[in-house]
């Protein structure tokens, strides 16, 4: 965790008075120092730039032409669609609209329900750079494990202002019996680009979060694309044969690891890891 | 029952009081998504003329939820007090804003006068108050709780020190708790957000800071901010468990949501008081709220998001706590858009918990979502410390790396004891003058005496991680 933040050692100027060495316990921003009761112009500024760099993930549009044609050649069948939401600023504000396609988008995939096993789909959720950066490669990688699986596989779907739960109105659209939803997460200062993956057993509307299984905080820096994609692909195979997600499958399941794959929690400011706060800001009044 | 008032020549109407409150309420992302809030300018400014006009007493004959269906509207009933209600008992809810700001009422007023408000009255109250109304009646609230030091002075302002580590890493936790303690932060209390919710982190957590706290003497107290049934096993395991916290709500369903009732609370807090830990008082609790909580669960019952942050209060007082605050900026801007309600929201939720008697506080922050910045942190704390708020939440560089959010600065708590002359809990002041981080005027030294802490950075050095 400690080297996920760019240009760590100019950030922090040892002027604390000796905590300074105290910094390899934690990504923490301590040993700073101040200026009377202020930061450092270096410290302040990259402070900003962090923060910047989070808000350009939320509102710096997710470019969908190079992905479709990524996607494409790599085999999928790609379908782009967009949810009821009509610009940023009513997306940040009325999640419930971001759980719903938009009337052409609905019209778009009436009469293609395939009952595919599996039903990849991508939205930009709160960080465009998380799909732009990680999508690619671990759609084709999950596209190989999950052929060797002899699974069959619907339609790409890549959702413009999209929550996780638009999964679910796609999912029953297309009669799949198992959905993932690949969506950007809320960036931090640390990490603006965590990719976040739902995986739902029969997504329908109205699936209750509890139901549904989180990998969190894939990016290189992170959870890297080639682990992910094999933790996926095993939630996948577990999920198929238990017919079942969420909280029951983790009940089956121990050994998966606890911090990488959750539920969704109802508690302000008592969610856990990345992956916790990611699908506590995700699925909040779903 | 409806509710009306002339306004441009139009009668507008509005059908039950909770729709009254709704539409009352200053502009907020979280009404609108619940569809409650007003539909023009207008129509808001006609809702707050016909609120200001009435009685008081129509909030204790009207439930917004259902006394037979909800625990916290029995509590909010059940414990009000008649006789401490007389002195505005004639009340309009706008004649009772012009009482508040009298310079005639007084901090002993207010404190009399705190058991007979229900949380219903001060949020009214608070829909017809500007920024400035907010800031002046709180200021003159006072509330002082106790534990190894005194909260809540004339002229006081204390901290949390939050040293909070993505994996709970122990001497993670404990470099950041060095820190802020350099900085003089930590009088309200040390608390940790921890990653997981299982007992052996929290048996962990709570005996590391415990250590620390012994170590260095520190007249402080501590607390790991795990779910309430966690803290209830570490009391029944003997661990040494300062504060017990949980966040609350201002629904029963809200409240089941976090898988708490008020008797779990009650049993909880009586499990802590046994433990008689406090040396110079016995407020043992600690709670967190937030405004859009209750409709997040889906648990508001049509009642607007600042009305049932006010309810929350009323469960907080139940239990004597040492601390409450807060949590402005948290949720997200599908409650509170932008640097404007978060500011907005934190000075009505300040003042309504000091109306109704309790050590308000507030974590002054924002996500990476919301339209705000540093900017907008540095003005709600500068408008919160004059509006004499009991303590704020700090973590190194403003950035908590555990949660996700930013919160204040260590720096952000100098600023404001520069620049507004706020001090910390006395028995911590003392403290803070013995080790060499302040002097006795309680300002921070420029020279950072990290010998006196070397005991702390001797066991972090040995620790396994």
């Amino acid at each position: 965790m400690q080297d996920d933040r760019p240009d760590r050692g100019d950030q922090f100027p040892d002027e604390s008075g000796g905590l300074a060495h105290l910094r390899r316990f934690t990504p923490a921003r301590i040993g700073l120092g101040r200026v009377g009761s202020g930061q450092s112009t270096t410290a302040t500024l990259n402070f900003r730039a962090d923060h910047a760099r989070a808000r350009d993930a939320v509102h710096i549009p997710l470019d969908f032409a190079p992905l479709e044609e990524a996607l494409g050649s790599q085999g999928w069948s790609v379908v782009h669609l967009r949810t009821a939401v009509k610009d940023r600023s009513e997306y940040l504000r009325r999640p419930d609209l971001g759980r719903r396609l938009s009337q052409e988008a609905r019209a778009l995939l009436q009469g293609r329900a395939m009952g595919s096993d599996v039903v990849m789909m991508a939205a930009d959720g709160l960080s465009s750079s998380a799909i732009s950066g990680n999508l690619t490669p671990l759609a084709a990688r999950l596209r190989v494990l999950l052929l060797a699986r002899r699974l069959t596989l619907g339609p790409f779907v890549l959702v413009e202002q999209g929550r996780v739960a638009i999964g679910d109105e796609i999912g029953e659209l297309l009669n799949a019996r198992l959905g993932i939803v690949l969506i950007g997460e809320r960036p931090g200062l640390s990490a603006a680009d965590s990719l976040g993956a739902y995986i739902t057993w029969q997504p329908r509307i109205g699936a209750m979060d509890s139901h549904r299984n989180c990998i969190s905080n894939i990016r290189a820096a992170g959870l890297p694309i080639e682990d992910a994609a094999k933790q996926i692909d095993d939630l996948v195979s577990r999920a198929l044969s238990h017919a079942m997600t969420g909280i029951a499958l983790n009940d089956r399941c121990s050994r998966l690891a606890p911090a990488s794959v959750t539920n969704s929690e109802s508690s302000p400011k008592a969610s856990s890891s990345e992956a916790g706060t990611a699908s506590r800001e995700e699925n909040t009044s779903m | 029952m409806s509710y009306s008032a002339m306004l441009g020549g139009t009668r507008w109407t509005f059908a039950d009081l909770k729709t009254l409150l709704g539409k009352a309420s200053p502009a907020r992302s979280g009404d609108t998504l619940a569809g409650i809030a007003a539909e023009s300018a207008t129509e808001r400014v006609a809702a707050q003329t016909a609120l200001a006009d009435l009685p008081l007493k129509t909030f204790l004959d009207t439930a917004l939820i259902p006394y037979e269906e909800d625990e916290v509207s029995r509590l909010i009933h059940d414990g009000h007090d008649a006789s401490a209600f007389t002195a505005i008992s004639h009340l309009t809810v706008g004649a009772f804003r012009e009482w508040l700001l009298d310079e005639r009422t007084t901090t002993t007023d207010l404190t009399r006068l705190a058991p007979g408000l229900t949380p219903e009255m001060v949020a009214a109250a608070s829909k017809i108050m500007r920024a400035q109304d907010l800031i002046v009646v709180a200021a003159k609230c006072r509330v002082t709780t106790a534990f190894r030091n005194t909260i809540g002075l004339a002229g006081r302002l204390s901290t949390r020190l939050q040293p909070n580590h993505p994996t709970d890493d122990s001497r993670g936790i404990a470099a950041s708790l060095l820190e802020g303690l350099l900085f003089g932060v930590g009088d309200a209390v040390i608390g940790v957000n921890p990653a997981t919710d299982g007992l052996d982190d929290y048996l962990r957590i709570v005996t590391l800071l415990d250590d620390i706290r012994r170590r260095l003497d520190i007249p402080t107290q501590t607390c790991c901010l795990g779910h309430v049934t966690t803290a209830m096993q570490a009391l029944s395991a003997g661990a040494p468990v300062d504060l017990v916290f949980q966040s609350i709500a201002g629904s029963e369903k809200a409240n089941r949501g976090f898988g708490i009732s008020l008797s779990m609370l009650a049993e909880v807090h009586d499990a802590a008081l046994a433990l008689g830990r406090g040396t110079v008082g016995q407020n043992v609790m600690y709670f967190e709220t937030g405004q859009g909580s209750a409709l997040s669960a889906d648990a508001h019952f049509g009642v607007d998001q600042q009305t049932m942050e006010a309810r929350a209060y009323a469960v907080a007082r139940r239990f004597k706590p040492l601390l409450v605050n807060t949590v402005v900026g948290f949720i997200g801007p599908e409650y509170l858009y932008n640097g404007k309600e978060i500011t907005r929201a934190g000075l009505e939720d300040h003042f309504c918990g000091k109306l109704l008697g309790l050590p308000m506080g507030c974590d002054v922050c924002y996500t990476n979502h919301a339209e705000a910045d540093q900017d907008d942190m540095d003005a709600l704390l500068t408008l919160l410390s004059a509006a004499g708020v009991t303590f704020v939440i700090a973590v190194p560089g403003a950035d908590d790396v555990m949660l996700n959010y930013q919160s204040l600065a260590f720096h952000d708590v100098l600023y404001v004891r520069e620049t507004l002359g706020r001090r910390s809990a006395p028995e911590f002041e003392t403290w803070l003058q013995g080790i060499g981080v302040v002097d006795p005027g309680g300002r921070a030294l420029q020279k950072s005496p990290t010998a006196a802490i070397a005991p702390a950075i001797a066991l972090i050095e040995r620790m396994a991680s």
